[in-house]
């Protein structure tokens, strides 16, 4: 056992006991498997009478669809059938992207097949089914549809003019759903203020750009009335929900697997109208579908991410004291709001997070959610995080610079206190166990900000523009019923684990989270070992089928060791509970007398013992051997959610040096610190690779990523050639740190750890290439931040 | 039609032999080795930019959508399935102990470029393992625990 951390969490008792694995860097023997090609992807599985399909999608942004004739289509090599919206709708019920919670969202009905219009390249209008996909492909070449192209709202800046192109014209404009967020009197207190400042921010769209593309296989079995479907989701019960509802099918009758997932960072969560399509396909034909995109159609309707305009205003005192902060967000989210968690909670996360570090005691915030004819926007990895960090960090760095203090000073004299916790956002947003001073003493522990200011000055001297950021931030984990579940949405926010002693000796442990690479099943199995006292060996781990998991929210908004890990740690105790009882009967013994240690129920004061195995036996086999009246559960099921609260919320500080080309434009990330508050740890490996995998995703927001669109809508850049995303030769090595406040939610005390690095990167390196161009005067802006931009900055193009 | 025309061809995976095979002419090699149930090689792109699909052929990495089934022929082809020897058995712990995954989609291909760097002999530094895997996709990792473990598999092999 090799890395040991200390566990520095005492509700979970000594590091030093036997099986103690919370809080270690062990590695996932059960990923072992994708290093010998043996994982099992949607696309691995092929069933008896399998067919393909391929869609046929809107080649235009905005275009009416006159006819379609699929008659030579039809006739074409391999072709079962081709079906449109018609005959689509004839087994699957169309949607609304709305939830009650947050006020009026306005968002019209969405099939999976465009009917009279489609509202955005790459909407799905047509599906074929083949013998192959190679054949559907060819088939889709055959299908004629008579297209009359309108024009399009490309433009979310003008989408709410009084000459726009209103994309539904049942709602009158273009807008989706608007937030006030007003918290004590901006107004007074900027004109109080001894210094303001102000910017106005742009995020590009971005992408998720999982390398395994979306897929499904759908398989309806007419016999037994039951849907199959196999899925690289992150929530199958939510799928079996939707799947049930729109299919009007029995809910207990549709099945949900999702065995490996080549990643989802949120990509993967949401209800996609081609996997509806091929869901109803299956229901129609009585035949296994199978659906894989191709990389142009991850592209282009696979959600997207960002595209946000924010201005900010920030008023401080003399000394720096922040008195009022104002934001304005404009985002546009696509035709349609996605179902079934809506486009609004990106918008909603900005007013939610954004100064919520800091004490700030007058706060207002406005965002605007429109419609366009791009792909439709939702939740990917850090929701709006990027957005609100960058924003608030902007601004405080433009109030230092103004006033002459230090970046580090100015966050510090802000913070809310450490000690002040439970507190609130300026959002008014509740917020508990966080560490922002704590987490920013660490970061200037490990970044030697005296180090690189001096070397900036070196670096200038010698004609090199280098710079620095520090930020802190709020990362959303561990979300309760308030986030989905109340506003409507059939998404479990409770989490079940269910663990048993086999009569082998093995214990087998199911949960209702899924792993798409996290380490889920890793860190499952520590929890469940380490409560147990059972060897790591020992435990085996079934996740991602609703019939063989217990009911749950499935992995997303980093919810998997918070609540999923608090499940199964209940379980196993619950377990153990069951296991002494039985053991104290048969060793006819008082239970508070024995312990399990690897694998053997022993004496806490030395005599002999029983192992598992034994114990086991003689309940399942020999059941008569144990005293009457004694409880042979060797079953326990437990389940936890997070109550009272919207969410937990962890915390982080990362520091940057960039240094800048300024003959290219070209910007090298040198060096990045993270430091991360996600209460227990317990695998500190994977935490800190969700830390740095996180980063890697933030700067390619920040530095590369952009979904180009020319102004009539149509994607410029839908390759993995033309659009950039992080490659090893550009990243830098990420060092991360921790503080631990545990979550008093819980006996773990774990809190998220997925969201931070993709939410905090964009802002501290916008901060630190900002503090490299104003030695010459120059600012940046816009993410993501190309080389031509920092040109342009310079005044060189 | 065209689109199903096949060739016959003989070639070997992984040491196991297919003789007279019919392809489609104009199936890619990934294509084909996965409809053969050799599902550890990923498609990412299609079209060569992620490096998923990346398998040894006679030798040599090559991105397996690249390369038609049909140019197979005479070949000698290694696939994930088939990193078994000491070498890459001793690759595969180093990947474990750093975490050098995550979902695990892109390992094949990054397991077949770290073989070849391993038999380059080249005792390369990290900004150089990073410019040798960067033609490698991978979305989960951030790539520093891949170059962590590729480092040392370096250290060991030389």
């Amino acid at each position: 056992m090799d890395d040991i951390k200390v566990n520095q969490n005492p509700k979970l008792g000594s590091i030093d006991r036997p099986n103690s694995y919370i809080g270690r860097s062990l590695p996932r023997e059960n990923a072992k498997k994708h290093l010998d090609g043996g994982g099992q992807f949607v696309d691995d599985l092929t069933l008896p009478r399998m067919v393909h399909v391929a869609f046929l999608r809107s080649p235009f942004a905005h275009a009416e669809i006159k006819s379609i004739d699929t008659k030579t289509a039809k006739l074409s090599d391999g072709v079962i059938d081709i079906f449109t919206a018609k005959e689509i709708d004839e087994v699957c019920k169309p949607w609304v992207g709305v939830l009650g919670h947050l006020g009026e969202m306005r968002s019209p009905e969405q099939s999976p097949l465009a009917k009279k219009i489609a509202r955005w390249q790459g909407e799905p209008v047509a599906v074929v089914i083949a013998n192959s996909r190679a054949q559907a492909e060819d088939a889709l070449e055959l299908i004629e549809v008579d297209w009359l192209e309108k024009d399009a709202q490309v433009d979310m800046e003008t989408a709410l003019d009084p000459n726009a192109v209103i994309i539904h014209p049942e709602l009158g404009n273009n807008l989706f759903w608007t937030r006030t967020v007003n918290q004590g009197d901006v107004d007074k207190a900027f004109k109080e203020a001894d210094a303001v400042v102000e910017t106005t921010l742009d995020f590009a769209r971005h992408t998720g750009v999982t390398l395994e593309s979306r897929g499904i296989v759908a398989d309806w079995n007419k016999a037994e009335n039951k849907m199959t479907i196999y899925h690289n989701g992150q929530a199958p019960h939510m799928m079996q929900h939707i799947i049930a509802k729109h299919l009007d099918l029995n809910e207990g009758l549709v099945r949900i697997i999702s065995r490996d997932v080549g990643g989802s960072f949120g990509i993967k969560v949401h209800v996609y109208p081609d996997e509806m399509a091929v869901t109803a396909i299956s229901k129609k034909l009585g035949r296994p579908v199978k659906f894989i995109a191709d990389r142009l159609e991850s592209f282009t309707t696979d959600i997207h991410a960002r595209c946000h305009k924010i201005s900010g205003k920030l008023g401080v005192d003399k000394n720096g004291k922040i008195l009022a902060m104002e934001i304005d967000d404009l985002s546009g989210i696509g035709p349609f709001s996605m179902y079934p968690r809506t486009s609004a909670i990106e918008t909603n996360q900005v007013l939610n997070l954004s100064g919520a570090p800091y004490v700030i005691p007058n706060y207002k915030a406005v965002g605007t959610v429109v419609f366009q004819n791009k792909t439709p926007m939702c939740q990917y990895r850090a929701v709006g995080h990027p957005i609100a960090v960058a924003i608030t960090e902007a601004l405080i760095d433009k109030a230092a610079y103004k006033i002459g203090m230090d970046l580090d000073k100015i966050r510090k004299i802000n913070f809310i206190p450490d000690n002040s916790y439970p507190n609130k956002s300026p959002s008014g947003v509740p917020l508990e166990d966080l560490s922002h001073q704590a987490s920013m003493d660490k970061l200037l522990e490990i970044m030697d900000i005296k180090e690189i200011d001096t070397k900036k000055k070196d670096d200038y001297e010698k004609g090199i523009l280098s710079g620095y950021g520090v930020i802190s931030m709020c990362e959303v984990t561990n979300p309760s019923p308030l986030f989905y579940g109340v506003g409507g949405a059939h998404i479990s926010s409770q989490d079940g684990a269910s663990i048993r002693l086999e009569g082998s000796g093995a214990i087998h442990l199911s949960s209702s989270i899924t792993e798409q690479g996290q380490g889920t099943e890793a860190i499952m199995k520590q929890i469940a070992a380490d409560q147990l006292g059972v060897k790591l060996e020992s435990v085996r781990v079934t996740l991602g089928d609703t019939d063989a998991t217990p009911y749950g929210g499935g992995t997303w908004a980093s919810r998997g060791a918070g609540i999923g890990g608090e499940a199964v740690l209940k379980a196993a105790r619950k377990l153990k509970d069951n296991i002494l009882n039985i053991a104290a009967a048969i060793m006819q013994t008082d239970k508070e007398s024995l312990d399990i240690e690897d694998n053997n129920v022993v004496r806490k004061n030395g005599g002999e013992g029983i192992s598992l195995q034994k114990l086991a036996e003689t309940v399942y086999y020999r059941g008569h051997e144990i005293p009457k009246g004694t409880n042979p559960e060797l079953l326990a099921t437990a389940s936890f959610l997070i109550e009272g609260i919207p969410f937990v919320f962890t915390n982080s500080a990362m520091g940057c040096q960039v240094s800048i080309d300024q003959d290219t434009g070209i910007i090298k990330i040198n060096k990045f610190w993270a430091v991360e508050d996600c209460g227990t740890q317990i695998n500190p490996k994977l935490v800190e690779e969700q830390i740095r995998g996180g980063v890697i995703q933030g700067i390619g927001g920040a530095l590369f990523e952009e979904c180009v669109y020319d102004d009539q809508g149509n994607m410029q850049n839908a390759t993995m050639a033309d659009y950039l995303v992080p490659m090893a030769y550009e990243m830098p090595d990420i060092i991360v740190d921790h503080v631990t406040t545990n979550s008093g939610r819980s006996i773990i005390g774990a809190k998220g750890a997925g969201e931070a690095g993709t939410g905090g990167a964009p802002a501290v390196i916008m901060n630190a290439i900002n503090n490299a161009l104003k030695q010459v005067g120059a600012e940046v802006i816009s993410q993501p931040i190309t080389p031509e931009k920092v040109l342009k900055a310079l005044g060189k193009i | 039609m065209a689109a199903n025309n096949t060739l016959s061809i003989s070639f070997t995976v992984n040491g196991e032999k297919f003789n007279n095979v019919n392809v489609p002419s104009r199936q890619h090699l990934a294509d084909f080795l996965r409809s053969q149930g050799f599902t550890g090689t990923h498609l990412g792109c299609e079209q060569g930019a992620c490096g998923a699909c990346t398998i040894e052929m006679d030798g040599k990495a090559v991105r397996s959508c690249l390369v038609l089934a049909s140019q197979a022929n005479g070949s000698d082809l290694k696939t994930v399935e088939g990193f078994d020897d000491k070498m890459m058995e001793q690759v595969k712990q180093s990947f474990l102990k750093h975490n050098a995954f995550q979902c695990g989609f892109c390992s094949p291909g990054m397991l077949m470029t770290t073989k070849e760097i391993l038999l380059s002999k080249k005792k390369l530094t990290r900004e150089e393992i990073r410019s040798e895997i960067s033609g490698n996709y991978c979305r989960c990792t951030g790539y520093q625990s891949i170059v962590d473990a590729i480092e040392e598999c370096i250290n060991e092999v030389n």
